[in-house]
């Protein structure tokens, strides 16, 4: 007896159907496609129109190519979310109120916990697949829509309690390589586009031309070197911002001076990394996400340039995770206050326009935990009493680095000697922060009223903070 | 020594801290006709309520044959900067006349330099008198742009154009016992041509070079500033010269080299540009 | 001191503001519009700013409306005091 196994399905609204969602589930994403996603937009338009409500959506990171939402916010069909980080008209409508439920922020790493444990309980994952096969073999280094890693869509697969691949490359089976196995995909529906390819590696990738952020980035190579951490075998990861990138420049001729090589590059990838696999300043990349187009075509073709899910990355509650085997990382932050505690969420405006991502997480596993920041950005100061809201603690922030001055966290004392002992002495982080007050004048703080917009949960599953709604103007 | 244009706030609110010795706010060249007011308000403004550190702050004014010139100075002068850049020096009675204005402030303005830029070729032939006009001029700066087209010649990154330009200034600098410093390379780019021209001007004698872009400020200090050899070798002479003044010895060798006067100067002068205090053997 | 006609000074790049001025008939008095990218912080004290610099100048009747990109005070004073000085005298040649 022949067992037909079609997993292909004709439309979204059939797959909908089909995976049995109800009003009230909780439906996920990955954002691998980023500000070239189009998936999100086109399942939430399906589902609406087949006429669910109260949906949760569940999507690894939110961009302003989603904005679409926001009239599905409006309309109760949607009534929840929970991400890792938000930016555009999302977040200021999140922060305007427009929810009743209070938006549950994660890091990248805490969202797989939270999977894989199962208090976060997926009922239909949507895994935007830049190539499928009719049994839901999913790749997404091939395709006019190649995003690279599909690391954040992993631990979706493995639990959801239904998976649909949503393609616009169908391929003959068996697709090769194999991110997500068909063992874990219960449908499978053609779209004409998943997403707009110049979108998909879009805005923070490239390095400051800013003559202020390279004098940053200069200082927190020399602080990287005096630490002691870069010698052969150092790891090493940035974030996507162009002061950090900016680092990875000068940290990469400073190795190839000191004619050393790294043991893995960690991230977030992007041509930069690409370039130091290439010519041996690296022996691996460890990937969760990729950045730009060539960093796509080397998690394609070089088996040194290896893909990992987001729970491998940074769960804490895995067996182990990379990031605790990280020496050094470089990260921004909006602003810092005087315990070291970042906010990479929400603006000076107390508007939602981020989100830890993995910024928490790269924090905490690695030794030295490096913050690039310009002290002032548009009179506004980086470094402040006490940040709106607090995201990556201050114990897991070793050293803020900013134009005027480096100030050194106090449990790092060995540090602070190294720099004094090399001629870098660092400052007090309240001096820094004083000097924006002289330069700049004192900032007015801003209002907050009770409502709690968000919810930020550390990456172990505990509550660091709140975001409460900001009053209007005059208010 | 870092131009920084008078009509950028931006820039002008960030100078001190792009690792330049000196800044330069200029009211001149990059400051178009209708915004000349506002350039000179926004500058002296910045130089009275900002910390530049350890920047030396230098405004280059207008040149003498522009209307308002006098204005730069008068406007700027309460804000006490530390030196004015004269622009297309060309004989001592502008220095002369601006050096006037400067000594009508009630200001105490006894550290105000004067630093004439010489850019064409009526200033390189009377360099020697200009430099020697006034006891406010203690630096040279040469600016080969407007030389150049002065005299005709095409400009080149090699500048055998400006060779007799730069020696001439040098050898009136050290005649006057000023310090020359050299023309700012314009290629924001070429890091390896910014390096050769740094080399060649160094080893004709200038003491620094004027910079257009803050890329170039840690390329441009990093020639100037001798290296760890040169200084050891420095402090080995000195060591060497005191020790045989000591023991009344006359001639001495260092690495097997006879060391002279000149060498002995020439090896004090690479401490002093290190900042060290090199123990000064009299 | 009158404003002879209306002026304009400054720009908007980061870190500048857009001043411009509009005499008002006698009587008026001042009235002053701010649009700041940091109003919240900072739009208060620019207001104060404003004010002082206009009364050190004499100026009883006048329409200020700033745009302004995260100036620091020194900037905003520059940038008030050439408008003045514009929208006073001739036009700067």
């Amino acid at each position: 007896m022949e067992i037909s196994m079609n997993k292909v399905v004709g439309s979204l609204k059939e797959a909908i159907r089909l995976s049995g969602l109800k009003d009230g589930m909780t439906v996920s994403f990955h954002h691998h496609l980023r500000n070239g996603d189009c998936v999100i937009n086109l399942v939430m338009d399906a589902i609406a129109e087949y006429g669910l409500k109260d949906i949760t959506i569940a999507p690894s990171s939110i961009f302003p190519v989603h904005a679409p939402i926001i009239e599905h916010m409006k309309s109760s069909v949607i009534t929840h979310i929970d991400t890792d980080y938000i930016s555009g008209p999302v977040g200021e409508a999140v922060s305007s109120g427009i929810l009743e439920k209070p938006v549950m922020l994660r890091t990248h790493g805490g969202r797989p916990r939270a999977i894989l444990e199962g208090s976060l309980h997926i009922d239909v994952a949507f895994i935007a697949a830049p190539t499928s096969d009719d049994m839901g073999n999913i790749n997404g280094v091939n395709g006019p829509s190649a995003c690279g890693s599909l690391g954040y869509a992993m631990p979706d697969a493995l639990k959801a309690d239904k998976v649909i691949a949503v393609t616009d490359t169908l391929v003959p089976y068996p697709n090769t390589p194999i991110s997500i196995t068909q063992s874990n995909v219960d449908y499978v529906v053609e779209v004409s586009s998943i997403g707009e390819s110049s979108g998909i590696v879009s805005g923070t990738t490239q390095i400051t031309t800013d003559p202020v952020g390279n004098i940053i980035a200069r200082k927190a190579a020399d602080v990287i070197e005096i630490s002691g951490l870069m010698k052969e075998g150092m790891s090493f990861q940035t974030g996507a911002g162009g002061a950090s990138l900016a680092t990875a420049m000068y940290v990469k001729e400073k190795m190839i001076n000191k004619k050393i090589s790294g043991s893995f590059g960690l991230g977030g990838i992007t041509e930069f990394f690409v370039n130091m696999l290439q010519i041996g300043l690296f022996k691996t990349l460890i990937d969760v996400q990729c950045f730009d187009i060539a960093a796509v075509k080397s998690l394609r073709e070089n088996p040194n340039h290896i893909e990992v899910s987001s729970s491998f990355y940074a769960n804490p509650s895995a067996k182990s995770c990379t990031v605790d085997k990280l020496d050094v990382v470089v990260l921004g932050a909006m602003e810092i206050d005087t315990s070291f505690n970042v906010n990479v969420l929400t603006n000076s405006n107390g508007i939602i326009m981020g989100g830890s991502g993995g910024h928490s997480d790269a924090a905490c596993g690695a030794k030295l935990t490096v913050i690039v920041a310009n002290l002032l950005r548009s009179r506004l100061p980086t470094v402040v009493d006490s940040v709106i809201t607090k995201v990556t603690p201050g114990h897991t922030v070793d050293v803020l680095v900013t134009e005027i001055g480096i100030a050194v966290n106090p449990k790092q004392a060995e540090l602070k000697k190294r720099l004094f002992d090399a001629g870098l002495p660092a400052v007090e982080i309240e001096y820094l922060k004083e000097k924006a007050e002289r330069i700049a004048g004192k900032a007015e703080k801003v209002t907050f009223t009770e409502d709690t917009v968000a919810i930020v949960e550390y990456r172990d599953g505990t509550i660091i903070d709140r975001v409460f709604k900001p009053f209007e103007n005059g208010q | 020594m870092l131009f920084v244009p008078g009509i950028s706030p931006g820039m002008i609110q960030n100078a001190g801290i792009l690792g330049a010795d000196s800044i330069i706010f200029d009211l001149e060249d990059s400051v178009p006709y209708d915004e000349k007011d506002a350039a000179r308000i926004l500058v002296r403004n910045a130089l009275q309520s900002l910390d530049y550190g350890s920047c030396e702050r230098m405004i280059r004014i207008n040149s003498t044959d522009y209307t308002d010139w006098q204005l730069d100075i008068r406007e700027s002068i309460k804000s006490m900067p530390d030196a004015y850049v004269i622009p297309k020096t060309e004989n001592e009675t502008m220095i002369l006349e601006v050096e006037r204005v400067i000594d009508e402030s009630d200001r105490d303005t006894t550290f105000i330099d004067i630093i004439p830029l010489i850019e064409n070729a009526r200033g390189v032939e009377c360099c020697d008198k200009i430099l020697n006009s006034s006891s406010r001029i203690r630096t040279v700066l040469f600016g080969a742009e407007d030389y150049a087209t002065d005299i005709g010649a095409t400009r080149t990154k090699e500048g055998i154009e400006i060779a007799y330009a730069r020696s001439r200034i040098v050898n009136a600098a050290a005649a006057a016992g000023i310090e020359a410093i050299d023309t700012p390379f314009v290629d924001v780019e070429d890091i390896d041509g910014l390096k050769k021209d740094s080399i060649t001007a160094r080893n004709m004698g200038f003491k620094g070079k004027a910079l257009i872009s803050p890329k170039h400020c840690m390329i441009v200090k990093n020639v100037f500033t001798p290296s760890l050899e040169e200084v050891e070798n420095a402090l080995r002479i000195i060591a060497a010269t005191k020790q045989a003044k000591q023991q009344g010895k006359g001639a001495i060798r260092v690495d097997g080299k006879m060391i002279d006067a000149p060498i002995v100067k020439r090896a004090l002068d690479i401490l002093k540009k290190a900042n060290i205090d090199g123990d000064f053997y009299e | 001191m009158i404003l002879n006609h209306s002026s304009k000074a400054g720009s908007l790049e980061s870190n500048d503001l857009l001043v411009l001025l509009t005499p008002l008939k006698a009587g008026n008095g001042i009235q002053i519009e701010i649009n700041s990218i940091v109003k919240k912080q900072f739009g208060n004290r620019i207001m104060d700013i404003t004010r002082e610099v206009i009364n050190s100048m004499n100026i009883k009747d006048i329409k200020v409306i700033i745009q302004d990109r995260g100036a620091l005070d020194c900037t905003i004073k520059a940038r008030l005091e050439t408008a003045i000085k514009r929208g006073i005298g001739e036009v700067n040649k």
